[in-house]
Parts: structure tokens; C-alpha cells; sequence
């Protein structure tokens, strides 16, 4: 896709018009105001406009990195700090979920967590099983969090911005397939709701719902089904916490199918999640409702075998062909 | 003012106040031990009787601005940074007027309006609660005060967050309150070296074993700390040996301990040598029985009122995940 905003440029520019909007927004992480910016390249020069006291390099300590946001937030600043891949969200989990997450609830709401983790996720970079997890599984059922997954630069845009704004803790999703991407760019300012999702695109047929990369490929997936004469449509969640089950009710109280696709193992993941709460309160609308996910392994590195792990587009189509009964020509 | 025109210029009244904070402390968990046995304290709690003089004397040292970071051992960080004994009492007694509603419980008690940043239940989560806030604090003037056990120098927060906090000279000072064991386990089996603020040291720190059962040493101490940190000097450690006179919870008995050790430290009783201080300055007697008297009474009022509060009513809660 051609365009005018590259994905990385997207999350470079809502982090400097906020930063720009608000002076208690802080970036730490590491390697992000090296002149590189960040082993993606998504956070260059940015440290030159807000000078050191707003935007630093730190040590490799993620556990501190999270645990300085979060008493940071509960402070006066409202820190956005990159753990530079989702996989090393591990060492930050005491953290977000056991001090940023609860706080707002067992303070009495005294405070609020405003801080955001930027991480690069998402596997087809041969990075192997421990930098090429969505972590977001882990922190599906935290209660206090939010968790935001971007689909394309302007979405990237308006999402990290309102995640910027929003007064929570949210844990900011980035596929690292998705950096290179183009797209056309938002209408200046503008931010996008958390906890909304939209149809990326409109079908009657059968819902695919997906967020991140994933909407990419469910798109595409569409195309090819097009050519099948099946109109299939998209939903792309943008956040995966608080789901909207809503939007996805709507559509498929319209399509009566569903198929969530998700860049992880079926178990403990978002689509069985939303599945469920389908099946919980659209039975009467279902003829059909299933899971696109990964086998439940680590994420391999060869390419063969990574390639043949993580659902694509071609798939996606497989998968509703098969189930809709329809022979491949 | 330099900390030593600070400690020249104080009167004993002021002393007599603070030692009024760590007897009120003192009566705090002594309720805690009465009410938890009566069935009004729920779960578990972890008391500091025999530590009063750390809290104490650190908050000494603070403006009222200032952040504090405490521990699930931290009934007298609260009570020290000015959380109303009222309201905490009854937080404990998981009532409706407790400082959080009723929702935290002892282990994890918030008072945003004192600066207390949090109590953290989880060993070692005060010094990454304390961080940040310095983090926040040095374009505030202000300071933050991490609180934790010798148990908490063996967990990642503690090597993470002192390299963090001196890198960026942060304005924080790290309150080891060494009370020799972490849980049930001895500090010196389990800790390499058996040297907890040489730690510190070996990133820079400066740091500082201090008489914790002993108010006017942590005081002196901690006035040092904090005024390097608010003027640019980033970081300090202080490891203050003190002693819990109880177990480590409600769970434990303490009978890992010997009997000789703990009688040698109940001798070092930290109220009795506050108090003989304050007569050896010349605050009379008669003022001194009226403080305590006065705090016992305070005590009692608080018993009274947090026995007397109601439980949260679930049908009633309007609790939401999100702040809006």
C-alpha cells in the first residue's frame, strides 16, 4: 500500500504531538533517543525538541523501567515508556499488574496510572520464540488495564495519542510486520476512541474480527474471497481491552458467522474470549463461530516453520472456504 | 538551613512530638494484635512494633510535599507520614471510613493526600513506587522515600531501581529497615556478603549504617539524606538495624529466633530509650505522661470510631475499572 504516512513515522508523531500538547508527558526506554531511535528506527530526533529532563535513554532494566512510570504517573508526570520488545514484558510484569493496575481501584480512586508501554510484537520476523510473542494474552485478564493494537499508521496515530491522553494504564501494541507499512495519514488532531472498534470493512457473508496485523490479512483475505463470491466482513478491534463486543454483535447479528483471528495460541487468548461472550449473548443470532489462532507451541524460527505457524491471509480464506463448504478452484 | 543548624536549633518539644508519633504507632499494633485475635482484622497483617523510630524519624526529616513508598510492614509508615489513625484503623477493620474505602487492607494502604505514594505488599515494590515519584519529584522539589526490608535487597527492584535512581541522580532516599530477617529466614544466611549497605555503595550511593531503634540518629541521618537529594545530590541509602518484635505475620509464631537475641534487642526497646532521652534533656515528666496520655486517648478514639463504622455494601458499590 502506498500512502503518505509510514506506521513508525504515525507512532513518531502522535509521541511529539503529545508531548508538544502536554509537558507532563515523559518517553524512557531504551535505546529510543539514540540517534537511531530504537531498534525499529520509530523514535529518532525527538529527544532534540523536549531536551533530556523529558526524553532519556535507560539502563537494560525493564522492572525498573515500568516501576519508575508507574510511580512516576501516581506523581504528576504521565510517562510513555517503550519495552522494546512485548517479550520482555515479563520482567516488567510485577509492575503494571500488580502496582499500576490495581491502583486506581484499591486507592478508592484517589489516583489514576496515566503511562503507556510502547513494545514491539507479532511474529514473521525470525526473531524466534522470545522476541516475536503479542504479548497481550498475559495481560487479557488484568482488571485496570487497557491494551491498544493498531492496524495501520492512522489508526497507530489516533490510538497512541488517546492512549497518551487516557488517565489508565495502557499496554500499546505495535507489530513489528506493520513499521514498514504505509498508509494515508489522519485528518490532523485527530484521536481516536479506546474501546471502540470499527468495521474496516463492510460484508454480509461472514465476520472476521481481528486487530493489528492481523486486520491486514483479514483484509486481504476478503479480497480473495471476493473472487469466491463470499463478502466477508472486517472488524478490527483496535483495542483488546475493554473489548467491544458490541460492534461485533452488530455485525454478527448480520452475517451470523464469526471467525476471530488471532497471532496467538487459542488457549487463555482474546478470540476465545470474545467467542465465548458471543456465544453468550448472539446464540440466537449464530450459525457458525470460530478460532483462527496458533498451535499451541513457541513461535519457531526457521522460515518455513514460522511461516506455516502464524495465520495469514491465504489462511483466512482457507479457513472460510472450508467451513462455508466452498471447493477450491 | 544546613542539617546541622536543623539539629541545633530544635527544641525538645519537637522530640517530645515525635516520640508521641511512634508511641501512637506502638498502640496501633498493639490494637492490631488485640483486634485481629477478636476477629475484626481480616486475612493476615504484619506488625512493626519494635521499629517505631525508622518511620519516625524519616518523616522527621520530610516536608509535607515529599512522597513515601512503604511496606505491607507499614501501619507506622502511614501513621509517620500523617495518614489519620481513624481512617487507617478503620481500613484495617476493612470498614467503609477507612483511608481506601475498605478496598486496600494492611498490606496495601494508599494515602495520596499525605504523600503516601503506596504501601506495597509485594517485597521490594515500594522502591520502584519510590523511584518513580523521584523521578516526578525533581522537577518538583520535592523528595521521595522508598521504605523496605533487609528481605527486599535480594529482589531485582532493589539493584534495578538504585542504578536507575543514581544514573539520573534522582532526589530519593532508600530506608533499608534492617530487621534481620526476611520472613522466617535469617538476613545473614541468604544475603551475600552480609553487607547490605555496601550495595548501595558499589553503585555509588552513599549510604550509611544507622541505630534505628535510636530517633535522633535516624533523624540526623535522614536530614543528611534528604537535603542532598533536594539540593541536586542524588540518591542515599540508609540501612537502619532495628527489630520487629513480633513474627513476621499473624501466621508466625518467630520461634526461629533465640530467645537470647530477642531479649537483647527487647532491651534496646526503642520507646524507653526515646523517652529517657527526653528526660535526660529536661522535658519534664509530668509533659511527657501528658503525651501519652493524650495518645492513648487518641488511640482509644480511634478504636472506638473504626469498631463503629460500617462495612462497604456491596449492593451499594459503584466501583469502576477505569478512572474516567
Amino acid at each position: 500500500m502506498s500512502g503518505a504516512l509510514e506506521f513508525r513515522e504515525a507512532i513518531r508523531e502522535a509521541i511529539i504531538e503529545e508531548m508538544e500538547r502536554d509537558e507532563s508527558v515523559v518517553f524512557f526506554g531504551e535505546d529510543v533517543a539514540a540517534e537511531q531511535g530504537g531498534v525499529f528506527a520509530v523514535t529518532p530526533h525527538i529527544q532534540e525538541h523536549f531536551g533530556e529532563s523529558r526524553m532519556f535513554d535507560t539502563p537494560i532494566s525493564e522492572l525498573a523501567l515500568a516501576g519508575a512510570a508507574f510511580g512516576a504517573a501516581v506523581s504528576g508526570l504521565r510517562p510513555i515508556i517503550e519495552i522494546m520488545f512485548g517479550d520482555f514484558m515479563g520482567l516488567a510484569m510485577d509492575s503494571l499488574v500488580n502496582q499500576s493496575a490495581k491502583y486506581w481501584y484499591i486507592s478508592n480512586e484517589q489516583r489514576s496510572v496515566p503511562l503507556v508501554v510502547r513494545s514491539a510484537v507479532g511474529g514473521g520476523g525470525r526473531f524466534g520464540a522470545m522476541h516475536s510473542q503479542t504479548h497481550a494474552t498475559w495481560f487479557q485478564g488484568v482488571p485496570g488495564l487497557k491494551i491498544a493494537f493498531p492496524s495501520s499508521p492512522a489508526e497507530a496515530k489516533g490510538l497512541l495519542k488517546a492512549a497518551i491522553r487516557d488517565d489508565n494504564p495502557v499496554i500499546f501494541l505495535e507489530h513489528k510486520r506493520l513499521y514498514s507499512v504505509r498508509g494515508p495519514a489522519p485528518d490532523a488532531g485527530e484521536v481516536l476512541p479506546l474501546g471502540r472498534a470499527r468495521v474496516a470493512r463492510r460484508g454480509k457473508d461472514v465476520t472476521v474480527v481481528s486487530a493489528g496485523k492481523g486486520v491486514v490479512d483479514a483484509l486481504e483475505a476478503a479480497d480473495l474471497l471476493a473472487g469466491d463470491g463470499m463478502e466477508a466482513e472486517v472488524i478490527d478491534l483496535r483495542t483488546l481491552r475493554p473489548i467491544d463486543l458490541d460492534t461485533v454483535l452488530e455485525s454478527v447479528a448480520r452475517t451470523n458467522r464469526v471467525l476471530a483471528v488471532e497471532e496467538g495460541p487459542a488457549t487463555g487468548g482474546w478470540g476465545s474470549g470474545l467467542l465465548g461472550r458471543i456465544a453468550e449473548q448472539g446464540l440466537h443470532d449464530l450459525d457458525d463461530a470460530w478460532l483462527l489462532a496458533t498451535a499451541e507451541l513457541p513461535i519457531p524460527y526457521s522460515p518455513t516453520l514460522e511461516d506455516a505457524f502464524i495465520p495469514g491471509a491465504d489462511a483466512i480464506a482457507s479457513a472460510v472456504r472450508a467451513r462455508a463448504g466452498i471447493a477450491v478452484s | 538551613m544546613t542539617v546541622d543548624a536543623a539539629l541545633r536549633t530544635e527544641s525538645p518539644a519537637a522530640y517530645l512530638d515525635r516520640y508521641g508519633t511512634m508511641l501512637l504507632i506502638r498502640l496501633f499494633e498493639t490494637e492490631m494484635q488485640r483486634l485481629f485475635l477478636a476477629g475484626e482484622v481480616h486475612g493476615t497483617t504484619h506488625l512493626s512494633a519494635g521499629q517505631e523510630a525508622v518511620p519516625v524519624g524519616v518523616c522527621s526529616a520530610l516536608e509535607p510535599g515529599d512522597y513515601l513508598a512503604g511496606t505491607y510492614r507499614g501501619h507506622g509508615h502511614a501513621l509517620a507520614k500523617g495518614t489519620d489513625p481513624d481512617a487507617l484503623l478503620a481500613e484495617m477493620l476493612g470498614r467503609a471510613t477507612g483511608v481506601c474505602g475498605g478496598r486496600a487492607g494492611s498490606m496495601n494502604v494508599i494515602d495520596v493526600e499525605h504523600g503516601l505514594v503506596g504501601c506495597f505488599g509485594i517485597v521490594g515494590g515500594s522502591i520502584a513506587a519510590a523511584t518513580g515519584a523521584a523521578l516526578a519529584a525533581k522537577g518538583q522539589g520535592r523528595v521521595a522515600v522508598a521504605m523496605f526490608g533487609d528481605g527486599a535487597t535480594n529482589q531485582g527492584y532493589f539493584h534495578e531501581c538504585l542504578n536507575f535512581a543514581k544514573v539520573f541522580a534522582l532526589p530519593a532516599v532508600f530506608v533499608c529497615e534492617n530487621n534481620f530477617y526476611g520472613e522466617f529466614t535469617p538476613m545473614l544466611k541468604v544475603t551475600a556478603g552480609q553487607d547490605i549497605a555496601a550495595r548501595a555503595a558499589v553503585f555509588g550511593i552513599p549510604s550509611t549504617i544507622v541505630d534505628g531503634n535510636d530517633l535522633w540518629a535516624v533523624r540526623e541521618a535522614a536530614l543528611e539524606a534528604v537535603h542532598r537529594a533536594r539540593s541536586g545530590g542524588g540518591p542515599t541509602m540508609l540501612e537502619c538495624q532495628t527489630y520487629r518484635h513480633h513474627g513476621h505475620s499473624k501466621s508466625d509464631p518467630a520461634k526461629y529466633r533465640p530467645p537470647e537475641e530477642v531479649e537483647r534487642w527487647l532491651e534496646r526497646d526503642p520507646l524507653p530509650i526515646a523517652r529517657a532521652r527526653l528526660v535526660g534533656l529536661g522535658v519534664p515528666e509530668a509533659d511527657i505522661m501528658e503525651a501519652e496520655e493524650a495518645t492513648r486517648a487518641r488511640m482509644d478514639r480511634a478504636v472506638e470510631a473504626a469498631l463503629a463504622a460500617p462495612y462497604p455494601d456491596p449492593a451499594a458499590e459503584r466501583a469502576t475499572e477505569f478512572a474516567p
